[in-house]
């Protein structure tokens, strides 16, 4: 479904990403492991087409988007969660839903799918006239996946779902993701919380300053000594 | 006193009609639009041709509807000027650092009153009167003996009616929606599929027309233009945006109608002469007190 071949990145003279091959397949969780600054958020953000490459390519579908505009990579099917959740603060939380819908054209379509973003997250639902800003961290989760939700996409592109939440909240947010995964929605998971990401996803990439070390089952990796030292912290 | 609250009230719906315009660029670019007064200046001078045009040509045809037309004309010239300005100007300097479009703006400002000097003169050209006779010579006494004319209703009332039409505009349309995430968070906009050089295009318009309702109101209102107009109101109006709180809509209407209440209330007691530099004093005060104006401003979240 998504395929990068040879990706090469840079931010002015650094390189970022160099030489990277991956691929998602319809129906899969994937997850891209690494420590900081390894180029997790940047392959995503080159997926969105934020970031643009300097070589290599990246297929949707067989269809190279990397010359892509922004605006134009959702409407494809690809949404991104970016780190951090990125909620309009002073917009409602119904309007943040609303703005997620922004690249769809049938009111009635969104409305049904505002409701059932509802029953994923009922929370949402008793706080839909609030302001964004002032809901809680887990809660501001919950709404950034909600409004990714509200594009129907084919591919969900998670950036650091965890990060800074509650070990409640955390697992709560992985089951909603396993049950997306159920559903349909293929996902990639960029993650630091590697033996959660590990245990959730099919299949896993290791990043490490730009390269792909490590690939293949999630499982396998598990196990594999090397991830067990490097980003599990197990010996 | 009460006749002071009422001029002030006509001439600051009027600067809060310019004074949107650059609060709303701002929200979205962080960056002035120092050429926006030369915008309402424009909107001032297509008004008069356009009524001079049906002076001649449009002889027959009621003043209302003359007038109403001249209007649309001005909002829809200004509108085409305004985007016009940020595709040439603005654009190409959208990721330069933060002093190069300020520059371009200035210069934009000296652009477009030579533009207009050229084509127009550089005496005042008078507002065709007969359009807005009506309106001026129906005077109301209000109490304690103030009076006003039919003509200030028409500005405060076409001045609520835009603000009331920006609002909802905002507020509840698709375009609207997107002008405030991408004000709020650009980049988190464009992943979720706006297409921001679109909705940065579509403030500067709807910020230029709603100038030049005021542009044309004004020129009725003191019967001339002159192509150097735009500055002291554009001056006013940025005034009156930083009053009430940069980026922040709410914040240039409540700026721009205490700009003007507080112009004239100044005038009431200390006389004309220094009727500008009563609102530069009220924005030194404000400043001192409240640095981020009285409603706050609100910028993009920067990354």
């Amino acid at each position: 479904m998504l395929d990068l071949s040879g990706v090469h990145s840079a931010y002015g003279p650094i390189e970022v990403l160099k030489d990277v091959t991956l691929a998602v397949r319809e129906g899969e969780i994937v997850a891209l492991i690494g420590a900081n600054g390894a180029g997790k958020t940047t392959t995503l953000m080159a997926v969105s087409a934020i970031h643009k490459i300097k070589a290599g390519e990246i297929l949707f579908n067989g269809r190279s988007i990397a010359d892509a505009a922004p605006h134009e990579i959702v409407r494809l099917g690809i949404s991104q969660v970016p780190e951090g959740r990125r909620i309009f603060p002073r917009m409602s939380v119904e309007e943040n839903l609303e703005m997620g819908a922004y690249a769809r054209n049938s009111d009635l379509e969104i409305r049904k799918d505002l409701e059932h973003v509802f029953q994923l997250f009922p929370i949402l639902k008793e706080r839909r006239r609030q302001l964004g800003g002032t809901l809680s961290g887990g809660e501001q989760q919950m709404l950034a996946i909600g409004r990714a939700l509200m594009a129907r996409p084919k591919l969900l592109l998670l950036d650091e779902p965890s990060l800074g939440l509650a070990p409640k909240i955390v697992s709560q947010i992985f089951s909603v993701i396993k049950n997306l995964n159920a559903e349909g929605v293929t996902i990639l998971l960029v993650e630091q919380n590697a033996f959660a990401a590990l245990k959730l996803a099919h299949r896993a990439y290791v990043l490490e300053t730009g390269r792909v070390v490590l690939s293949g089952e999630a499982a396998g990796l598990l196990t594999n000594p090397q991830v067990r030292k490097s980003y599990l912290g197990i010996n | 006193m009460t006749q002071a609250l009422v001029n002030g009230l006509t001439l600051g719906a009027v600067y809060a009609l310019v004074a949107l315009g650059y609060s709303m660029v701002y929200g979205i670019l962080g960056m002035i639009n120092f050429a926006h007064g030369e915008i309402y200046m424009l909107g001032a001078f297509h008004g008069i041709l356009a009524l001079a045009f049906a002076q001649h040509y449009l002889a027959n045809f009621s003043p209302v509807v003359c007038l109403l037309g001249a209007l649309v004309l001005a909002m829809l010239f200004c509108g085409g000027y305004g985007f016009t300005l940020e595709r040439i100007a603005y654009r190409p300097l959208r990721h330069a650092p933060v002093l190069s479009p300020l520059i371009s703006a200035i210069g934009m400002s000296f652009l477009l009153q030579n533009y207009v000097m050229v084509a127009q003169g550089s005496g005042i050209r008078g507002f065709p009167m007969e359009f807005g006779r009506r309106l001026t010579e129906t005077r109301f006494s209000a109490f304690a003996g103030a009076e006003f004319s039919l003509l200030e209703v028409f500005i405060l009332a076409t001045s609520l009616l835009c603000m009331a039409g920006l609002h909802l505009y905002i507020y509840r349309s698709k375009m609207g929606k997107a002008m405030r995430a991408t004000s709020q968070d650009r980049r988190m906009a464009s992943l979720l599929g706006v297409d921001v050089d679109r909705v940065i295009s579509a403030t500067f318009i709807a910020g230029s027309a709603l100038a030049a309702v005021a542009g044309v109101m004004v020129s009725m209102y003191v019967h001339a233009v002159k192509f150097n107009d735009g500055y002291i109101m554009g001056m006013k109006a940025f005034t009156a945006a930083v009053l009430g709180g940069i980026g922040n809509i709410p914040g240039a209407m409540l700026g721009g109608v205490l700009l003007g209440v507080v112009e004239n209330i100044g005038i009431w007691f200390l006389g004309a002469g220094y009727k500008d530099a009563y609102s530069f004093i009220v924005l030194l005060l404000v400043l001192i007190v409240l640095p981020r104006g009285i409603l706050g401003e609100q910028v993009s979240d920067k990354v």
